[in-house]
Order: structure tokens, then sequence, then C-alpha cells
């Protein structure tokens, strides 16, 4: 079976990654591999706790956007398949805000595509995140200039 | 023309979305972002020079070169942080 499109969710309810793990590689027997990623909130920002994130996006672009890196991603590395889920709105520390997963006929192109795709995601996918501290202040996450690096590295799209 | 705004630049406009008819001579994102600068302390401190503010038209990035025409989707935000 040949590669199917990339499967891409913006959705405020969490994921369950086995479950989304045996939808991509359902129905067929040629997938040797598959690897992930989950990004989760960290209950510290800059050494003070947080009680929430909210992640905040552009419906509709971030579709487009995250639909390009993930078919990308699967001519780039002869993906087999692609699953990537973002969540937006409230969060908790320890909640699930992101998951890559990748379906290839051996590991290092899912492992390869796996990492191309969060990295890319990261600098391309407009979302963005604020944290409210313990203490009830809130304030904008900053971009990191070491992401635009980590996704430079890939090459460009 | 539609403009939205995201994060805290909607905080520091005060708006998230709104319809502007493009007054006549502005051609590109450069020239649209001086215009809104004058509508108001919102708006300049928003697109104050220097700030980080990033630009889609019509759902992909674009440059301050980027041309803009009547009917397109403008969006302003500053860089990503998703993930």
């Amino acid at each position: 079976m040949d590669a199917v499109g990339a499967t891409i969710r913006v959705q405020t309810a969490d994921f369950d990654i086995a479950a989304e793990s045996r939808a991509l590689g359902a129905d067929r027997t040629d997938i040797g591999g598959m690897a992930s990623f989950v990004g989760l909130v960290r209950g510290t920002a800059s050494g003070r706790p947080i009680s929430s994130m909210t992640l905040e996006h552009y419906p509709g672009m971030t579709e487009r956007a995250l639909g390009a890196i993930g078919d990308a991603a699967t001519q780039r590395f002869e993906l087999q398949g692609c699953t990537v889920i973002h969540r937006v709105g409230i969060l908790l520390p320890g909640d699930q805000i992101v998951l890559v997963l990748t379906a290839a006929p051996h590991r290092q192109a899912a492992l390869d595509g796996c990492a191309f795709l969060i990295d890319w995601l990261k600098t391309r996918a407009p979302f963005w995140k604020k944290e409210r501290f313990a203490d009830g202040t809130e304030s904008w996450v900053d971009a990191r200039e070491a992401d635009d690096v980590t996704a430079e590295r890939w090459g460009r799209l | 023309m539609r403009i939205l705004y995201f994060a805290w630049l909607r905080e520091r406009v005060g708006l998230g979305e709104e319809q502007v008819d493009l007054p006549a001579g502005i051609a590109d994102v450069a020239g649209l972002i001086a215009w809104l600068r004058t509508r108001g302390p919102g708006f300049e401190a928003a697109f104050a020079q220097g700030r980080l503010v990033r630009c889609a038209v019509n759902q992909d990035f674009a440059g301050p070169d980027a041309a803009i025409a009547p009917g397109d989707e403008v969006a302003f935000f500053p860089p990503v942080t998703g993930g």
C-alpha cells in the first residue's frame, strides 16, 4: 500500500497514542516501524510554577500549515503515513499538547520523519502559548531562536 | 479586506478580527502596517518598530514586500510557539 495523506487534527480534547497508532497501522502489513513524539505541559517556566497554559491558534491556516509539513515529511522520508494532533485551549501541567506519529518501512525514516515534523511544527505552525503562573500573572511564551536553528538543520521545507 | 490579530497583538490592538476598506495606494504588507500604526495607540504599540511581528496573506507566511489587495485575508501575529 502506498502512503496515505497526513492525518491532521486540531482539537481541545485529549488524545490516546495507542488508539492513534492502531488507526495509523489499521488494515496494512507493510509498515516496519512507527516513531512518535508527545509534547507535554511542563509545570514550571523560568523556574516559576505555572497553573495552566492556553494554546491559541489561527483556524484555517493551522490545518494548512500542518498539512503542508506532513506532506513534506511524507515525501522527503518516504513515510507510509503520519498523524499530527495538536491541542488548543486551556491545558494543565502534565497534559499532552501535541502528538506526532510516523510510519515507515524502516526505523530511520520513521525516526527522522518524526523529528523533522516536530521541529518544523514548532517554527511554522501558527500556535501561541500563554502561561498562567501560580501567582495569577500571565505571560505569552517567547519564540526560541534555538527552535529556528533546529528546524533549519533540515534545510528548507 | 479581512484583518486578523493573534496572541499579544490581539490584546494590544483590542480586537481579534476586523473588516477594513484598504486606503488607495497601499499595495504591500509594509504599507498596510504603516497605515495600521496611525489608527490609535493600541495599533501603534502593537506594530512599534523593533517588535517581532509576523504576517500571513491568505493563510501563507508573507514578508513586508508581499503584495496585498482588497478581498485578501491578512493576519498579524508574534513568532509561533506551538509544539
